[in-house]
């Protein structure tokens, strides 16, 4: 790797690289001993932090501040939805230290959004009277089963919407890179309540569940990845519980103003770049189950749809609007 | 070299200059690109791609560089679990059947990611690179720990990479791609680092749970404390899987910026 090559091709963007930076001779001073001290593989590493010190953290524009502020929402509602699982009787130990890992991650997701930013956040909501885990007395959210499905609905939501946004934010490289940073983090977590759905309540070893078909149902024991459209969830037809249903959270979104070339499919979408997915176009996938199609692309939402499905929790029916 | 350093740094300038740019043994060269596991392959960022080493495969630059990087980590994924297939682990007796229906769906989902995005290189009108050699010596893939330990360093990996990939992408349609797949992976990740001990799906290795990830002003960074998964640059990301790849199969990523 040439330094001096890196450094001559910043010059030519920015003739005052080197007034910029610290000393020149200081500069040579920090890279003295280098070859010796470092990995050839650290020696960027070491680069980049002497140049990222000096160029300031591109301002977030408006309407990624608008993307950012929805997520920040989303994450108020799963991180007091978590901070209300000490409530949750007949789970058992290990269910309920992985509750409070994901509790300390979506604090913190609150928390890191609200550094972003910064005075452009929303007032946090307050902790009683804006959110309804019940959904307007539909559910016991402190019965195992049913808050582990809930759970699952959340994450597997919070994917599909910061999987939609993320085009959105894509001019600022940061703000992008950090919401791919969460939006994985929500996947682990979609993917962890899933196993504990899978291997019961009270089970100590929750990586140990076998999943059974069909997935869906308060009671069913999904896979990690969403098969198909997971049989419309925890809750499929909205007939069962007064008009509740999560067959929204696995169906096609909303393509009304979508961004180019984004579409917001359904879950069991087999059509990926314009390639339907088969043992005849993938040749090498002959005999593969039907399944593994869907299941191994998740697909994004639009905001709309997200703040519908979000809505269900929201006392007023319009917080997420 | 540029030609602005003043007089008065003139002399450490050539010193690291000699250091950086003397001739190694080509020998020398081969034992270092050759590195197996445990060791950190050369990495040649920085380099334009006529300083490209023989042997390795240069995944290209813009849109199609970024395909072909996440082609080549599918590539490494398929071959791992298709061998995973054929151990002693999975064809022993020791094995669950949770534990056969995950490394079945992980074998078929990371064939399907590879041949999809053999097919969309080729239909964006560019040019998968070849089918890459492995070199598994290091893995055990007669025991338990050997297959999951593997497998977790490799879905990790796949995570930390598509999510440090983004922002070198420029068509939202190959972004909003990469953000399908790598949900999968994350997925996938969650429930291998469970079969590797329960409860591990989070952990400070993956995400900034206690401790931050890169340095303020790198774009991927993070602070401790917030939760976010630490995303990797294409360079970081083949030093860890070149040592999965064969001479003549490791990868360059230099195009990639």
């Amino acid at each position: 790797m040439n330094f001096f090559q890196i450094i001559s091709e910043i010059e030519k963007v920015d003739p005052e690289v080197y007034d910029r930076l610290d000393s020149r001779r200081s500069i040579f001073k920090n890279m003295a001993g280098l070859g010796q001290k470092l990995s050839a593989a650290a020696l960027p590493l070491a680069v980049g932090a002497i140049f990222n010190k000096v160029y300031a953290q591109t301002p977030v524009g408006a309407g990624v501040n608008d993307v950012l502020n929805f997520a920040l929402k989303l994450e108020y509602l799963e991180s007091y939805f978590y901070n209300a699982a000490t409530n949750v009787t007949g789970l058992s130990a290990v269910n309920q230290a992985a509750l409070a890992l994901i509790r300390t991650d979506e604090a913190n997701h609150v928390t890191f959004l609200r550094g972003v930013l910064a005075g452009n956040a929303i007032t946090a909501p307050a902790t009683t009277g804006v959110f309804d885990f019940t959904a307007g007395g539909r559910f016991n959210p402190t019965d195992a089963t049913t808050y582990l499905a809930l759970a699952q609905s959340l994450e597997d939501t919070g994917v599909r919407a910061y999987k939609g946004a993320a085009p959105l934010v894509m001019s600022n490289k940061t703000v992008l890179t950090a919401a791919l940073n969460i939006h994985s983090v929500e996947a682990r977590h979609a993917s962890q309540l899933r196993a504990m759905r899978r291997a019961g309540n009270t089970s100590s070893t929750p990586s140990q569940g076998v999943a059974v078909a069909p997935y869906s149902g308060l009671t069913g024991a999904p896979k990690s990845w969403i098969s198909g459209t997971d049989g419309g969830g925890v809750i499929p037809t909205a007939s069962a519980v007064r008009g509740f249903s999560t067959a929204g959270i696995y169906g096609a979104g909303n393509q009304t103003n979508a961004p180019a070339n984004i579409t917001f499919a359904a879950e069991d979408n087999v059509s990926q770049g314009g390639v339907t997915l088969s043992a005849t176009t993938l040749t090498a996938t002959a005999g593969f189950p039907a399944a593994a199609y869907s299941e191994a692309f998740d697909e994004g939402l639009d905001v709309g749809t997200v703040a519908a499905i979000a809505n269900n929790f929201s006392i007023t029916g319009t917080y997420f609007n | 070299m540029s030609t602005k350093i003043n007089s008065d740094s003139q002399t450490v300038e050539q010193d690291q200059d000699r250091q950086l740019s003397s001739p190694i043994a080509r020998r020398s060269f081969f034992k270092y690109a050759g590195a197996t596991a445990g060791a950190t392959a050369l990495v040649l960022a920085g380099c334009s791609k006529s300083d490209s080493s023989p042997g390795m495969v240069n995944v290209g630059s813009g849109d199609a560089g970024v395909l072909n990087y996440a082609y080549a980590l599918e590539q490494l994924e398929a071959a791992f679990y298709t061998q995973v297939r054929t151990g002693a682990f999975y064809t022993g007796s020791t094995i669950t059947a949770a534990e056969k229906s995950i490394l079945d769906d992980l074998y078929y989902h990371e064939v399907i990611h590879r041949d999809f995005l053999k097919a969309a290189i080729t239909a964006a009108g560019a040019t998968p690179i070849k089918a890459l050699t492995p070199n598994f010596a290091n893995v055990n893939f007669g025991t338990r720990a050997g297959v999951f330990g593997t497998a977790k360093a490799f879905e990790d990996l796949g995570v930390s990479a598509y999510n440090g990939a983004g922002q070198y992408i420029t068509s939202s349609t190959y972004l909003y791609i990469a953000g399908k797949i790598v949900s999968v992976e994350a997925r996938h990740a969650a429930i291998i680092r469970d079969l590797n001990t329960e409860n591990s799906f989070v952990g400070n290795d993956v995400i900034t749970l206690t401790s931050a990830n890169k340095a303020t002003g790198d774009t991927n960074y993070a602070p401790a404390g917030s939760s976010l998964e630490r995303s990797m640059t294409p360079s970081e990301v083949v030093a860890v899987a070149n040592t999965f790849l064969a001479d003549g199969s490791k990868l360059d990523v230099s195009g990639i910026k």
